[in-house]
């Protein structure tokens, strides 16, 4: 397996060496969900949020410079809030309270308030998790959540779907490649009579595929885990440059509380 | 459709994290009696099923296109608590690996869409297959209706929990009626493609659908050798 692997997982991860890069993969977890709760912590209606919020962002882009994450690919990391997006400009319209005038129309201050504080909170914890994604392979990933104690079942079926996870997108590919050219076009909803039995067949096709997978691992002697090395010991070095950026969003939190 | 960071508070958030902690563990103990020990294989293959099928767009006509959550489909083709496993993990390459859903926020998206929606879906099933013939049509109808209410279910438990804890002030009316509309619409389209898929197992290996266990057992006891007339192949 190369550093990079094609296909729809690896195409988050960046491959380099940055510190980031090397960094366990369970700091990196521990850091950019403890930066999330710190983002989500921050009240939303409080004068110095803006503030906070610009504090974040600046320890967030200071992250992703050090891990070679440019802005071009921040950028497309954030395509996947869009939805949001759309509900937090409906939020000043449909919210109540007293109503402010923005360019001639009046909107509900409150509900201002409120998309504002939601499209800051999703944006800075979307670009925290893209530097996660682009500084870790999903491999690691899991290996980072079984270090920090995910049930072992689960991290088992977590590492099943990362694996084959590809395979079974490739398989689909492949149908869809052989169902254009012979000249399907999906556009009403009369597709379904084609799709459904190749979704029906892509299942019981990664099914099949899964009882193969299983007897060829068990005559591999596998017991239901998988087998790794000792976990290596983190050196502190390591938990401080990961938690700078937890710390430092909480650093910026307890400020705003104190001052603000 | 997935619950971003900074949505609910905090409070809210802890409290989903917790009913998703505690689903996921009931779910791991279910799904070791419903695939022994080939669970983790079969599960992980499932939930890369699962994830596969949710890239494809479906057209749902007008131009518009939708696709699969997949919740009921996994809950009738592996069984419910599988499905849910299937589900949280593929919430969770989401969250971690396309920062699609917020991660302090995995635990609500967890309970709406791996909990609420399979266990609404599920129970709809149930209750429709113990009532309707047991056929394939009665088995599709069944799984349809599943997937179908379980949309809406679980944006109104959405709206549920905006209500207790959202960060805006909105008229919750308003945001139940805005939701629940446009999910029954969504709903209509899960219904359309669990359908097609389970139909189209159904067609092909009947017994790997759970849901149908039962239409298993009737097909077996047919007296098949002795119906057929000599000559007829």
């Amino acid at each position: 397996m190369t550093a990079v692997h094609g296909g729809v997982l690896g195409a988050a991860y960046l491959a380099a060496s940055s510190p980031v890069h090397r960094l366990a993969p369970h700091l990196k977890l521990v850091a950019v969900l403890g930066f999330a709760l710190v983002v989500v912590a921050t009240p939303v209606d409080a004068a110095w949020s803006w503030a906070a919020y610009g504090g974040y962002l600046a320890l967030v882009l200071l992250a992703a410079a050090a891990a070679g994450v440019g802005p071009a690919r921040l950028a497309r990391g954030l395509a996947i809030e869009v939805p949001f997006v759309l509900f937090a400009l409906l939020l000043p319209f449909v919210a109540q309270g007293p109503r402010v005038e923005v360019a001639g129309i009046a909107v509900s201050e409150s509900g201002l308030v409120a998309a504002g504080g939601l499209l800051a909170k999703a944006t800075l914890s979307v670009l925290a998790a893209v530097v996660l994604a682009a500084t870790t392979e999903p491999r690691a990933l899991v290996q980072g959540l079984e270090r920090l104690r995910l049930p072992s079942l689960l991290v088992q079926i977590l590492m099943f779907m990362v694996r084959y996870a590809d395979v079974v997108g490739g398989e689909l590919g492949r149908m869809r490649v052989a169902r254009e050219s012979r000249g399907f076009q999906g556009r009403h909803l009369g597709a379904l009579k084609v799709l459904g039995p190749a979704a029906g067949s892509l299942f019981v096709r990664s099914y099949e595929r899964g009882e193969r997978v299983h007897l060829a691992m068990l005559s591999r002697g596998y017991t239901g885990r998988m087998p790794g090395g000792p976990a290596t010991a983190v050196p502190a070095q390591d938990w401080l440059t990961a938690l700078t950026l937890p710390l430092g969003a909480a650093a910026v939190l307890a400020s705003g509380l104190l001052l603000g | 459709m997935h619950v971003p960071d900074g949505f609910l508070d905090a409070p809210t958030s802890a409290a989903t994290a917790a009913v998703a902690a505690g689903g996921v563990a009931l779910a791991l103990r279910g799904a070791r009696r419903e695939l022994d020990e080939r669970a983790a294989p079969l599960a992980g293959l499932t939930a890369a099923f699962v994830f596969a099928v949710q890239m494809v767009n479906f057209p749902v006509g007008a131009g518009t296109s939708g696709h699969l959550m997949g919740g009921v489909l996994a809950a009738v083709l592996v069984g419910p608590w599988t499905a849910v496993l299937c589900m949280t993990v593929v919430l969770v390459v989401q969250a971690l690996l396309f920062a699609d859903g917020g991660l302090t926020a995995l635990g609500t998206n967890v309970t709406l869409l791996g909990l609420v929606a399979v266990a609404v879906g599920w129970a709809v099933f149930r209750l429709l297959a113990a009532v309707l013939p047991k056929t394939r049509t009665g088995v599709l109808t069944a799984a349809g209706t599943g997937a179908f209410l379980s949309v809406p279910v679980a944006a109104l438990a959405f709206v549920g929990l905006f209500a207790v804890g959202g960060v805006a002030d909105v008229a919750v009316g308003t945001v139940a009626a805005a939701m629940g509309g446009v999910h029954v619409l969504i709903g209509l389209g899960e219904a359309a493609i669990t359908v097609a898929v389970v139909g189209a197992v159904l067609a092909v290996r009947p017994d790997l659908v759970h849901g149908a266990r039962a239409l298993r057992r009737a097909t077996l006891l047919a007296e098949r050798p002795a119906s057929v007339p000599a000559g007829a192949r």
